[in-house]
């Protein structure tokens, strides 16, 4: 392994395009289609990003499925989801933009289910007002990031496969490089460009259970972070109510909310129907209160209210959680949901994939038995803190986009609303570095210093003689913050839980990589610790601050959402000290023109008052 | 429920190795991608291995389980018979990094000799057409994962090695979505058979045996595909009609 | 021999535990039995025919010196000339059309070049070591399927025809196990026959664009029906193989005099009852 700078191999491209999700491949290619040399570095092999796991859609108003629809109802539903958190600019750029980033991918290719005229077919979500999202079957991400990487090889790209980020260089405040390493040989490379874009994703891999991929390590929040860059609303994150839980191998998987919308049932180990238990007050005149009326509304009775299972996710997830920890809980820790009373040939229609899922991964015929599910961590809405047009962080020359970018989706995520957010907000980082790089163009200078600092850091866990096992530390850090950084959070767990990752940083200093830098998964496991333990207290820093429930945010000591805290997002940096600075920043006053519709009634928005 | 399980993975890199055999602790339910994870965390740290998603949806964990190409992530242990020995090895069709690792980049390379999807001028209301029922076929072959298996099982390239004369099942079906799909106005009939190679199939179907997303890669991809192939060179009656009468050309 | 990765070169050589050797042994099998008993029964020439029924390898034919007095007058093709060698069997020209559309059909390439050539055995099972060329040389004649398709359907109106002959004898209709069994026998091999690869291209699959016009609509539903069909050509093969021979055999051995049929004409009636 080369100590000498001069030994390690550069790279030179216009533009550092990090992560090939969709939101990097998308970014990519408009880098390309500005005529900027663009190299895309990716961790995994191309066409594998977590982005292949999303199903349900993407949120666009097109208007095909229902003409009513128009971008201010797919804004007012995204603000109202987001619980009034998110940044107003994005979230209007989001709603217009997105059905033109929609059309473009089919022209390059992607084959969406269709309407009878022909156009792009649309279906219903959680909290769209009209049929939105754009999909495939239930394999949406797939096909998006298909067409992007189909796109993107035929765009002049070069692509960096299996390369592992390590670390930001900088030049004057300005960002000048990335070191990172050859996954197959375990050779350091540096990459110098005049931008680069993180589109890293997010960190779901701190938690037990989650339904996020291997990559999900937060190695771009890390990154940005380490040279200086803001990280916002970190203390948001959505969890899924019905993930499997058992065989344990697969738990985290989601059962896609269809189950419920076809009327399955939740119990728990008492054969209680216990969501009737947990309707908010809000939500009770709208709600069924016997499960005489919840049949009642499945056999298509309109005068009966939905049954309980159908309220939000975040109280359903609530809810499952509750009654696992007083001891109700299924035998393997989650609830029972129950969709076998539709009856084998009616299952076998609706929900073919799930119906294999369980017959493949568990061994559980849901047309005779129920399946278990609990809460599953999805999604982060918080991350790096971005301007709202060009997605320039603070750091100069470096931009961020999609999962790993903070702004859109404030307290909580609509459904839908991260594939359009990938596409739109990938172009617009795109078009921020080129204007960035037309300002700037020349190239920034190599700190020899500071590659050498990030090179010996990386070194250190295969240097060393012997330490922790990287497995293990990383298996405890997800017990510690799914027990004490989970749905529910108080004072005493999150203080807890930030007492752990101190400890744990400790340790991590002194983890040890066996083996050789070639292909060596236990040298990227180790690496990636200090990632997952940076997002980890970032989270737990936030949710301790927030002294209220918002969104997807839920403490058991500060019930409901405090008015107070409707003004105020958190931003997180590293201090000059060293230390992790967090501090509330005023959101400002609403911008009169997007508030007037935001906060319209459906009606008013309907007539086109507004 | 605590048992045992050992699983025998092979060792080395692209000039040699050997197998080793580790034996783990299993719980009821576990996949061979687990076990694997178990002999990383417990006994051999540094064994590569490609995975990502961990729920059969991104393709990368495959390799040959029993002498069979399958995502380990969706293999059962329960499949196999209590207390036998598992037999892990990398795909055989490429060249060998570390351990379970191979290069597949040949797969990348093939993707770039294929002409992208070129649809005609929008229509003027800013919406492309396209009827349900003629995208079925397309929508089957787009839902491939990438997993390779179709062409590490492919006899032609796993063990006649002729890589440079068959882009493989995978890339076959990518021509074929393109060539189905009803807005696209490119004509890749003579790099089928020329440069894709369409000729080189002998349809014994272990592609499509092997296909974890049970796609009918031969039957409705590649043996459709040789069809069309027929229809440009080989019939005398279709090449006449073609070329007098202009028939079956696009529009 | 051992290659890097564990794996294992040469003509059989798998790291496979399962029985993989099943499938094209069974496949071998079958195809050389159905071959053996196709080549004893072609040139053998007799007992082809019982009361109204005819088999179907002998369909199209009565010829001068193999007429018999059971004989059926009314063969398709009615009497042969006298000088048509004896040799040449009309089973074996019979054999002809549907023989070539089966040996270039794209499922039972697939099932001898694994059974009978090795090319490869099975699924990562290692092949016969040969300069590889797939379809591109030799075989090239395969690509001409359709041909021998367009001959298989010739034989179809003939075989539902002679079917059509066995629900009637003596000038009064009636119905018999033997015309059960030749019907069964026109239905599986027009399923296969449509299941056809090459038909489904034709009747539709070559276009790109199903819902145009009328006529690709119409197209589309034949092609959907052919898919059907096609989806299941395997077991079509199988099965109509099969019962053709045993149309056969039954036909046999009905002459023979070894088994009665069960009709509307006579009940439980021998050959000779046939009389």
């Amino acid at each position: 392994m080369p100590t000498d700078i001069s030994e390690i191999d550069t790279i030179t491209h216009d533009v550092i395009v990090l992560g090939a999700g969709g939101a990097g491949l998308r970014a990519a290619i408009e880098c390309s289609r500005q005529g900027l040399d663009c190299g895309v570095v990716c961790k995994s092999l191309l066409g594998k990003a977590h982005t292949v796991m999303a199903e349900g859609g993407a949120a666009a108003a097109l208007g095909n499925a229902d003409k009513r629809d128009n971008w201010k109802f797919h804004f007012r539903d995204t603000m109202r989801g987001a619980k009034f958190l998110n940044q107003w600019r994005m979230a209007e750029l989001h709603a217009k933009e997105a059905p033109d980033r929609i059309r473009e991918l089919e022209a390059w290719g992607a084959v969406f289910d269709r309407t009878k005229e022909g156009l792009i077919n649309q279906r219903n979500f959680g909290g769209h007002r009209y049929p939105r999202l754009a999909h495939v079957g239930d394999r949406t991400g797939l096909e998006l990031i298909r067409t992007l990487q189909d796109k993107g090889v035929h765009s002049g790209l070069s692509v960096h496969m299996e390369c592992t980020a390590l670390g930001l260089l900088t030049d004057g405040g300005r960002v000048s490089g990335l070191v990172c390493y050859w996954r197959e040989t375990g050779r350091f490379v540096i990459f110098r460009a005049k931008a680069i874009i993180f589109a890293t994703g997010g960190f779901g891999k701190a938690w037990r259970i989650t339904s996020n991929s291997w990559e999900y390590t937060g190695d771009g929040q890390r990154m940005a972070y380490d040279v200086g860059a803001e990280l916002m609303d970190m203390e948001f994150t959505q969890f899924h109510p019905t993930g499997m839980v058992w065989p344990p191998s697969v738990a985290g998987i989601l059962v896609t909310e269809g189950v419920r919308g076809e009327g399955g049932v939740l119990r728990n180990s008492e054969g209680k129907r216990f969501m009737f238990e947990y309707i908010p007050e809000r939500f009770a005149p709208e709600t069924a209160d016997s499960e005489e009326e919840a049949q009642r509304w499945l056999d298509g009775d309109d005068s009966s209210r939905r049954p309980p299972e159908l309220l939000t996710r975040d109280v359903v997830a609530r809810a499952i959680y509750n009654e696992v920890k007083e001891g109700r809980g299924s035998k393997h820790g989650g609830a029972y949901l129950n969709i076998s009373h539709r009856g084998e040939a009616y299952i076998k229609k609706k929900l073919p994939s799930m119906y294999h899922q369980f017959k493949e991964l568990a061994e559980v015929d849901i047309t005779k038995e129920p399946m278990e599910v609990g809460p599953t961590f999805h999604y982060a809405m918080g991350g790096i803190r971005v301007d709202h047009d060009s997605q320039m962080t603070n750091v100069p020359g470096l931009f961020a986009c999609g999962e790993c970018a903070a702004g859109l989706h404030g307290a909580n995520r609509l459904g839908g609303n991260s594939l359009s957010d990938l596409l739109v907000f990938g172009r617009r980082a795109g078009l921020g570095a080129k204007e960035f790089i037309d300002a700037n163009p020349d190239l920034p200078a190599l700190d020899e210093a500071q590659a050498n600092k990030i090179l010996d850091w990386a070194k250190a866990p295969l240097m060393r003689e012997s330490g922790e096992n990287p497995y293990v530390l990383h298996d405890e850090l997800r017990d510690a913050m799914t027990a004490h950084v989970g749905i529910w959070r108080d004072e005493e767990g999150l203080a807890a839980g930030i007492e752990v990752i101190e400890q744990m940083r400790a340790r991590v200093a002194n983890v040890k990589a066996h083996g050789s830098s070639q292909y060596n998964p236990s040298w990227s496991e180790a690496l990636d610790l200090d990632s997952l333990l940076l997002c980890a207290e970032a989270v737990a820093r936030g949710a301790k601050m927030r002294q209220e429930s918002r969104g997807a945010h839920s403490r058991v000591d500060f019930q409901g959402e405090r008015e107070e805290w409707g003004k105020y997002n958190i931003v997180i940096k590293k201090g000059d000290d060293g230390q992790m600075s967090i501090e509330r920043v005023d959101r400002g006053e609403d911008p009169p023109h997007l508030a007037k519709i935001a906060r319209a009634t459906l009606e008013q928005l309907e007539a086109g008052d507004v | 429920m605590s048992r045992q399980r050992t699983l025998r993975v092979w060792r080395g890199d692209g000039s040699s190795g050997q197998f080793e055999e580790y034996t783990c602790d299993v719980d009821e339910g576990m996949v061979v991608l687990d076990l694997i994870h178990q002999v990383q965390k417990h006994h051999a740290p540094d064994l590569a291995c490609r995975w990502n998603c961990k729920a059969g949806k991104c393709g990368s964990c495959s390799m040959e389980i029993n002498g069979k190409p399958k995502l380990s992530c969706m293999t059962r242990l329960s499949d196999y018979e209590e207390g036998a020995v598992i037999q892990v090895q990398p795909l055989k069709t490429f060249p060998i990094i570390k351990d379970l690792a191979t290069d597949v980049s040949w797969n990348f390379r093939q993707n770039e000799r294929i002409t992208p999807f070129t649809p005609p001028q929008l229509p003027e209301d800013g919406d492309y057409r396209m009827q349900q029922v003629d995208v079925d076929r397309v929508q089957e072959f787009r839902k491939c994962i990438e997993c390779f298996l179709c062409q590490d099982t492919c006899h032609i390239l796993r063990d006649h090695e002729k890589k440079e004369g068959f882009v493989g099942p995978r890339f076959m079906i990518r021509v074929a979505q393109l060539e189905m799909h009803p807005l696209d106005t490119v004509d890749r009939i003579p790099a089928t058979r020329d440069e894709y190679g369409s000729g080189m199939c002998n349809i014994t179907r272990c592609c499509t045996e092997v296909c974890p997303e049970h796609i009918n890669i031969t039957d409705n991809g590649i043996i459709p595909m040789k069809e069309r192939v027929v229809d440009r060179f080989y019939d005398p009656v279709t090449i006449v009609l073609r070329r007098v009468f202009g028939w079956g050309k696009r529009a | 021999m051992a290659t890097t990765g564990g794996h294992v070169q040469g003509f059989g050589q798998t790291n496979r535990t399962d029985r993989w050797w099943v499938g094209p042994a069974a496949t071998a099998g079958g195809l050389g039995a159905w071959l053996l008993y196709y080549a004893w029964a072609a040139f053998q020439g007799k007992y082809w025919a019982a009361g109204p029924y005819i088999s179907p390898f002998y369909i199209t034919y009565t010829h001068p010196t193999s007429v018999t007095d059971t004989s059926p007058a009314y063969a398709f093709w009615g009497m042969w000339p006298e000088w048509w060698p004896a040799l040449i069997t009309p089973a074996l020209i019979l054999g002809f059309l549907p023989g070539t559309f089966r040996v270039t059909c794209y499922y039972y390439r697939k099932a001898y070049y694994r059974a009978f050539f090795g090319m490869p055995p099975g699924c990562a099972v290692g092949p016969r070591p040969v300069n590889y060329r797939g379809e591109t040389g030799l075989l090239l004649f395969q690509n001409l399927h359709r041909y021998t398709l367009y001959l298989a359907l010739l034989l179809l109106p003939i075989l539902y025809y002679e079917a059509a002959l066995s629900y009637s004898w003596g000038g009064e209709l009636g119905i018999g196990l033997g015309s059960v069994i030749l019907t069964i026998n026109c239905f599986l091999i027009t399923g296969y026959t449509l299941g056809c690869h090459a038909w489904r291209h034709l009747i539709g699959g070559r276009l790109n664009c199903f819902s145009c016009d009328g006529i690709s609509e119409a197209r589309h539903g034949a092609w959907r029906f052919t898919t059907w069909l096609n989806i299941r050509h395997m077991r079509f093969a199988w099965m109509s193989l099969y019962w053709f021979l045993f149309t056969d055999v039954f036909i046999r051995l009905m002459s023979m005099g070894y088994l009665p049929d069960i009709n509307t004409w006579n009940g439980i009636s021998w050959i000779a009852d046939f009389h």
